[in-house]
């Protein structure tokens, strides 16, 4: 599968199916920390993402204000 | 997963308060919680006027959405900080937004302001960390903006993420002063402030770029370059692990301080503000901290200009 990371601007490619959790795991990413989205549609841990799928991995942290 | 409310299949699942929503039933949920925070710390009455600080990003721009949405006379205030590319970004994603909608946005751009210099360019002569800096520029000018303007209360799109990496914060240096004055509203202290009010303090960052993604929000997903290294983006990263490990660890940080410590602090005495010798804008000494940046940078780019010359 290809997961673009945002804000990142990354693309990688992770060979199989995976669950949600256990792809934002692989890629080092806290749950409830970033956004996964397929198509227009947001997924929950427990979807399944397959091999030939493209998903969006898209951080919520802002910050910095003083 | 299932639908906490509907039962149909869930597209977001809120670890913190053990639900699941489909998209139809998060946006109910998310505006209820908005609506929540309004009422029952009384932050606005429907015929006020409200000035909402919009950067551009999620938050700010979920908020204004959500405002609009209920039907409050809202006007959008974007300050251009001058922080390049993303600077650009940031304003034209503001402009979309209001221009769509066909609500007002004030634009006020540092540059054109008092210091004539925009936020890295303060930083870097000051020394000061960025971020200060542009706290500094952009707590007068949403000030300035809103007392102009007269508004009746300036709203900020600070969240639970926000407040609990603040609270964490504060705790860490005991700043006792800063833990009297975190709250979700702030009064009108002095006759040129207006009420300060933070509807999102109980919605995380992962909820509200839920809500903008919903609902088709085009927002700068970019991390503003300065808040590389920046202390709440660690305090953030901290409080994350925590609600990993213990979900509704940030809703009950914030929500019993707020409960039970904020009331003690308050207690502590604090100068009344008077008026800044340089703006005229309240003050709690000769001069308020924007115009001490002021000189400070007037003052440098003198001492650089003249070694420039020698």
């Amino acid at each position: 599968m290809r997961v673009h990371l945002h804000p990142q601007h990354r693309t990688v490619e992770i060979a199989g199916r995976r669950r949600v959790a256990q792809l934002l795991a692989e890629i080092g990413v806290l749950p409830g920390t970033a956004m996964v989205i397929r198509g227009d549609l947001l997924l929950t841990d427990g979807e399944v993402v397959e091999d030939d799928e493209e998903v969006e991995v898209r951080a919520v942290i802002s910050g910095g204000a003083a | 997963m299932k639908c906490t409310r509907c039962r149909a299949k869930a597209e977001v699942q809120l670890r913190a308060h053990n639900a699941g929503f489909c998209r139809p039933c998060y946006l109910f949920y998310f505006k209820r919680q908005v609506e929540r925070a309004i009422a029952g710390e009384r932050m606005f009455a429907p015929a006020e006027r409200l000035l909402v600080a919009v950067s551009g990003g999620k938050d700010s721009l979920a908020l204004w959405d959500v405002l609009a949405e209920l039907g409050y006379d809202t006007t959008g205030l974007y300050l251009g900080l001058g922080i390049g590319t993303y600077s650009e970004l940031s304003h034209a994603k503001a402009v979309q937004f209001a221009e769509r909608r066909g609500l007002p946005l004030r634009v006020v751009a540092l540059e054109d302001e008092a210091t004539g210099l925009a936020v890295p360019a303060v930083a870097a002569l000051t020394r000061r960390p960025p971020c200060s800096a542009c706290g500094t520029m952009k707590r007068h000018h949403f000030d300035a903006a809103a007392l102009a303007g007269g508004f009746d209360v300036l709203v900020t799109g600070h969240n639970l993420d926000d407040e609990a990496a603040r609270l964490m914060g504060n705790v860490l240096r005991w700043q006792k002063d800063h833990l009297a004055r975190q709250r979700p509203v702030l009064p009108a202290t002095h006759p040129k402030f207006v009420r300060k009010v933070k509807p999102l303090y109980l919605v995380s960052e992962y909820e509200t770029a839920v809500y903008a993604f919903m609902r088709g929000i085009d927002y700068i997903v970019d991390e503003c370059p300065n808040a590389a290294g920046a202390a709440q983006l660690l305090y953030k990263d901290v409080l994350n692990r925590l609600e990993v490990a213990s979900p509704g660890t940030k809703l009950a940080f914030v929500k019993e301080f707020l409960r039970t410590g904020q009331p003690a602090f308050a207690q502590v005495e604090r100068e009344e503000p008077h008026d800044c010798e340089g703006c005229g804008m309240p003050a709690y000494g000769t001069l308020c901290a924007y115009c001490r940046l002021v000189r400070e940078v007037q003052g440098k780019a003198a001492t650089r200009g003249a070694s420039a010359l020698a």
